[in-house]
């Protein structure tokens, strides 16, 4: 009750519909900053690029992946830290002014327990409740955090039924993703990110689940992306994967959505385990579902198998359990599934990786 | 035998006594039921608002009224201890162009849900707002969220617009959306803290935090860990505790209504004495006859007592009903604090509550039987043979009352008026008044036969026979007289106490107000501010001789305690222009001067001369009281400093009023006309004294129109108690007035006869009444008053008022006498003497 009292706080801000955060209206009774524009030709530099880009509407940095204990099946976890510059008391000087929120997701996908655990924290920047470092990977909300420390990041994690803290480490330089880290959305160049990835992290830590702490090891994915016009006008959501194959290979894919299911702009980076990247343009990448499965709690059909082309190569993906559905309406107002998937190429698992898909829930109204 | 329709049959058979007895009774009861339950539903009520407001805080961090630094929000929400702590920015603020407050909370609404869920801020759809709009509605700073009451109120929906003041300069909201969980609150507002703190110029401050403490950690320890991290003056306290102080301040107030309706239940009483005292007196015959026939002595006595019991249940069981309706139209009519401004702003339900309810009755019951058990113990201690033989009226005729235990009463009185208050209350006073009640009741024979000896035996007949009947009887006239007394003596008490305090505030107001014109930012409690470029500006207005301004704000001494206020002005060092309460103590060079209410002196004991230490700005700084003011606007205590002094001390430079003194010639309305322009938008309100002076009085009249109320129902009841007791004596006279209509007196000089006894025992009670009140008022102003309300004030007897009200009194006793003597000489003289032999 406590946490979920908690979560109240979000109720205002529904999550999707901050990330599609489309161009203002005029006449708007909040002052329109002006966002930093996502524009062709930039050079990604690290570590600075690794923190935040507070000019920008909205970036994230999204962990997900496998953890296993040492005699345990697998099981995945995600780390979500969003930051979201909404424009308002821009000129404010309160130290509560809301220029930049924090909103946090941590979920555990246990296929014992057969759905997710998961939890959230949102808060404004300020008072060292929350915040973010712009010179290298750190944003914190209370005490969850998600921060680099030389050549690993750290996340540490205390949800109300698990926790976990956790190292992550570099096996590589990051992974730009479309044209050198910028990344369209849609036929239109002015829907865009700045967009890299570090596939393949070392993971060990520990994991409390049931209030049992267990050491834990595997290997995980970082996405970084940051944007002021993320989601293109036609689109309803996004399919997206993040797959670390077991030759050291790692493949990012994602499609934008049209409402017919059809796909309005795809994209996906492949790096080869020689370290090799390729970046393939929109009709070298098709994502097409297998089987569906219904939620039972929302009545949402989530498409939880699927064929993923890229290129001349072609992989199938399977869920580590069905229900991975994100539910939390009453509090982001927000449906989502985030899910650990085995990719399997002609019949052989050959990697694990992440798949998320949004924008289901609005097609669907339940009660 | 069956014995209830013998005494209670005869309860029948005297309608009228019973009756105005039952009235009595119904009346205390009604009047102590509807205090009682108006107040019990203010208070439920004002609890309920507090507890949306603090959800479920473990703790509150509390302040100054000004408010305190935010960095104290950071250092609190990063310790263990701390689950989530919510910053909670309260300011009050009016609609421009009209009266109507809100209360303002800046929130952070990524904060309150693990706390205060109930001030969820709930935006509304609404047509042509952007996507974007929609989504930070809660955040956006020109968003208001108004409680659904608030809404009707201010007659706005979601959409609207809605000037209010922020500071002296119009703010323009827009009412973004509603607060389910806290939608009965007329004048709750929410907006976020950022918003607040921008648009209300307090950047950097808070006055509140909201604490929830980890799983498992008691308030206590929490409470002690934390301590050592805040500020001077700023308290950890638990969110029952205020709701415990509002409970406090209005206590005082409902106890002296609750002893007010408790006088008119001792009237009842009384009544219900002299109506059994004087039936006890004619069913003696019937009495004895039936102890002669082997009724037991405790029988008798019991029955009599449940005659008076039964007046009692009847008229307590009518009262509580009523006073329900009577609290439901007050109500209505004056809100919860009846008139008194404790709970403004609240719609208080009302409830039945049986526990209360019970009590009511069994008081009612209680007020039956004390008043039949003198007369019922007296009929059950006479011998039966004796009582056969003996004249009717004989035994009243010869009681001398207990002039003893009077006595003892009455010195006992004394010594409990410098008992300290009990809880708040004082219980003391209230004992000594109701000692000397009673005492001068049971003195009241004495009285009469004093009275008696000094009336001359001359005159024309009815003359002599009236005053040698008091001679002969007093016991007669003293039971006519003890209503007359009781409700006398409690009129007397209220309007001398009454008349004291308004003409002390009266004075008062005089004192405080010196000068030609007032100004203030703004109704509100904290919205307004006169900044400082503003001030130099009404300084420069042309007419303008000398301006004083006053900062205002409130400092919490001492945990668990209600806030005190502070008051920065200039004050000469001998605080010659205070309505000072004995001398000033001159403080020596470089110390700090503070002027306390009497209130600081009753509660927190501080004395001239004392150095004491007060929390300014966030650090304790030493001053040195310099004197004791009378101070009857703020009952929980109140300081004052030199307005220099306070400036030192704090840095703060701004103020919410000021005082200003015209040129010689200059024309008031106009220089009024220019302050208010110099500030522009109409947020200055600037007033003349004689208007704030008759504001105030208008607002005392209110809070007393209560007690004039009992006041008039006290008076009712006592004339009506003295027609019932002459209307049991001229019936139990019957054969007398026949004796003397066959010696040859006219039914007029009988009638003079009646209307003279009348007179003359009614004169007994009021003089009576009129001494014993004088004491009760002195009780009242010295002891009551002072512990109830900490305030002195100087004696005023409205001498005029009281002398015709007590000779209206007498002319309406004859009269009652008269009409009852008349109602006894309608039968025919000789068949009444006949029926004696």
């Amino acid at each position: 009750m406590n946490r979920r009292a908690c979560l109240l706080a979000l109720a205002g801000l529904p999550l999707t519909q901050i990330l599609a955060a489309t161009a203002p209206t005029t006449g708007s009774a909040i002052p329109e900053a002006a966002f930093d524009a996502v524009l062709p030709g930039r050079v990604l530099r690290f570590p600075d690029d690794e923190g935040a880009h507070p000019g920008f509407r909205t970036e994230w940095w999204y962990v997900t992946g496998w953890l296993t204990e040492p005699d345990g099946d697998p099981f995945g976890f995600q780390t979500t830290f969003f930051r979201v510059r909404t424009g308002i008391g821009e000129d404010n000087l309160s130290a509560f002014a809301p220029r930049q929120l924090l909103l946090a997701h941590a979920a555990i996908a246990d296929p014992r327990l057969g759905r997710l655990r998961h939890d959230q924290r949102a808060a404004r920047t300020g008072f060292e409740r929350a915040g973010y470092a712009k010179d290298r990977a750190h944003v914190w909300l209370d005490d969850w955090s998600f921060e680099q420390i030389d050549d690993r990041y750290v996340t540490r994690v205390n949800a109300e039924d698990f926790a976990y803290d956790l190292r992550l480490a570099f096996t590589g330089t990051p992974m730009l993703n479309g044209d050198q880290g910028f990344s369209r959305k849609a036929p239109d160049p002015h829907h865009a990110s700045y967009y890299y990835s570090r596939p393949q992290l070392q993971v060990d830590g520990h994991v409390t689940l049931d209030g049992r702490r267990q050491a834990v090891s595997g290997r995980a994915w970082m996405d970084h992306e940051w944007s002021s016009a993320y989601s293109p006008d036609g689109a309803d959501g996004w399919d997206w994967v993040g797959l670390n194959l077991d030759d050291g290979g790692a493949i990012m894919a994602f499609r934008m959505r049209q409402p017919d299911g059809t796909a309005l702009w795809a994209s996906a980076t492949r790096r080869f385990p020689d370290g090799r990247i390729q970046s393939l343009a929109p009709e070298q990448v098709e994502l097409s579902p297998l089987r569906r499965w219904r939620s039972p709690r929302t009545g949402i059909e989530y498409p939880v198998e699927w064929h993923l082309r890229i290129g001349d190569r072609g992989y199938n993906l399977h869920p580590l359990m069905d229900d991975q559905e994100l539910d939390s309406r009453r509090s982001t107002g927000t449906i989502y599934w985030e899910g650990a998937v085995r990719v399997f190429e002609t019949g052989r698992e050959i990697g694990r990786g992440y798949l998320e898909m949004t924008g289901y829930a609005d097609r669907i109204q339940v009660d | 035998m069956r014995l209830a329709p013998v005494f209670l049959g005869s309860l029948v058979r005297r309608r009228a006594a019973t009756l105005l007895s039952f009235a009595a009774i119904v009346l205390g009861v009604a009047l102590g039921m509807a205090v009682q339950a108006v107040n019990q539903a203010a208070l439920a009520e004002f609890g309920r608002g507090l507890r949306t407001l603090s959800g479920v805080a473990d703790l509150q961090v509390v302040g100054p009224r000004g408010g305190f630094d935010e960095a104290l929000y950071a250092r609190l929400a990063a310790r263990p201890e701390v689950a989530q702590a919510s910053p909670v920015l309260e300011v009050w603020t009016e609609r421009i162009g009209s009266t109507d407050t809100l209360h303002v909370l800046g929130l952070d609404l990524f904060a309150l849900g693990a706390v205060t869920p109930a001030l969820w801020p709930q935006p509304a759809k609404l047509d042509g707002q952007s996507e974007r709009e929609a989504r930070f509605a809660a955040l956006a700073e020109n968003n208001l969220f108004l409680s659904a009451a608030a809404q009707t109120v201010l007659a706005v929906q979601p959409g609207d617009r809605l000037r209010v003041y922020a500071g002296t300069q119009p703010l323009e909201l827009r009412v973004a959306g509603d607060l389910p969980g806290a939608a009965e609150d007329p004048q709750l507002a929410v907006m976020d803290i950022a918003a607040v703190q921008k648009h209300f110029a307090r950047i950097g401050q808070l006055t509140r935090i909201d604490l929830r403490l980890v799983d498992g950690l008691d308030a206590q320890t929490a409470r002690a860990t934390l301590a050592p991290l805040l500020p001077a003056g700023v308290w950890l306290e638990a969110p029952q505790t205020a709701e415990g102080q509002a409970a406090n301040l209005s206590r005082a107030y409902r106890v002296n209504l609750t002893l007010l309706a408790a006088m008119a239940l001792v009237t009842g009483a009384f009544l219900v004495f002299s109506a059994q005292a004087l039936s006890v007196v004619r069913r003696h015959t019937e009495l004895a006859f039936l102890r002669a026939i082997g009724l037991a002595r405790h029988q008798l006595f019991f029955w009599l007592l449940a005659e008076g019991a039964l007046v009692g249940l009847l008229g307590s069981v009518v009262g509580v009903v009523l006073g329900h309706g009577l609290a439901f139209g007050l109500l209505k009519l004056l809100g919860g604090d009846l008139g008194a401004g404790f709970f403004a702003g609240l719609s208080p339900t009302l409830k039945f509550d049986l526990w209360a309810s019970g009590i009511y009755v069994l008081l009612g019951v209680g007020a039956g039987v004390a008043g039949a058990w003198l007369p019922a113990r007296e009929a059950a201690s006479v011998a039966p043979a004796q009582a056969l033989k003996a004249s009717d009226d004989s035994a009243l005729s010869q009681r001398r009352g207990y002039p003893g235990l009077g006595l003892i009463l009455i010195v006992a009185s004394a010594p409990l008026c410098v008992l300290p208050p009990i809880l708040g209350l004082p219980i003391g006073g209230y004992l000594a008044i109701f000692g000397l009640l009673t005492g001068s009741v049971l003195w009241l024979p004495m009285l009469a036969s004093g009275l008696a000896r000094v009336v001359p035996l001359r005159g024309p007949v009815p003359v002599r026979l009236a005053a040698a009947r008091l001679r002969a009887a007093p016991g007669m006239s003293a039971v006519a007289a003890t209503g007359v007394l009781a409700s006398v003596a409690l009129v007397a008490a209220m309007a001398i106490m009454v008349s004291s305090l308004r003409d002390s505030v009266d004075v008062w107001l005089g004192q405080i107000l010196p000068a030609d014109l007032y100004l203030r930012a703004g109704r509100a409690q904290s919205g307004g501010v006169l900044s400082e470029a503003l001030q130099v500006q009404l300084t420069d207005v042309s007419g303008v001789a000398r301006v004083q301004f006053t900062r205002h704000d409130s400092l919490r001494l001492a945990p668990g305690q209600p806030p005190v206020a502070l008051l920065a002005r200039p004050v000469s060092s001998d605080g010659r222009e205070l309505p000072l309460v004995g001398s000033a103590r001159a403080v020596a060079e470089g110390e700090t001067a503070v002027w306390i209410s009497e209130a600081l002196y009753d509660l927190r004991g501080w004395r001239p001369g004392d150095h004491v230490r007060l929390p300014l700005a966030g650090s304790e700084v030493q001053v040195r009281v310099a004197g004791i003011w009378r101070d009857y606007a703020r009952q929980t205590g109140s300081l004052m400093l030199d307005l220099a002094d306070y400036r030192r001390l704090t840095g703060d430079r701004s103020a919410q009023d000021a005082a200003i003194w015209l040129a010689p010639g200059a024309d008031a309305l106009g220089v009024a006309e220019a302050l208010k322009a110099a500030g522009g938008s109409g947020a200055l309100e600037v007033t003349v004294p004689g208007e704030i002076r008759a504001r105030s009085l208008r607002i005392f009249d209110r809070t007393f129109a209560v007690t004039y109320v009992l006041e008039a129902a006290a008076v009712i009841i006592g004339l009506a108690g003295v027609a019932a007791s002459f209307a049991a004596l001229a019936a139990a006279r019957r054969r007398e007035f026949g004796l003397l209509r066959h010696l040859g007196l006219t039914r007029g000089q009988i009638g003079s006869l009646l209307a003279l006894e009348g007179s003359l025992a009614a004169g007994i009670g009021i003089f009576g009444g009129l001494t014993v009140g004088g004491a009760i008022a002195w009780i009242l102003i010295e002891v009551v008053n002072r512990q109830s309300f900490h305030w002195s004030m100087d004696l005023h007897v409205p001498w005029v008022s009281l002398l015709v009200f007590a000779g209206t009194l007498a002319t309406l006793a004859s009269l009652a006498a008269v009409l009852a003597g008349r109602q006894a000489m309608r039968e025919d003289a000789v068949l009444a003497v006949r029926e004696d032999w």
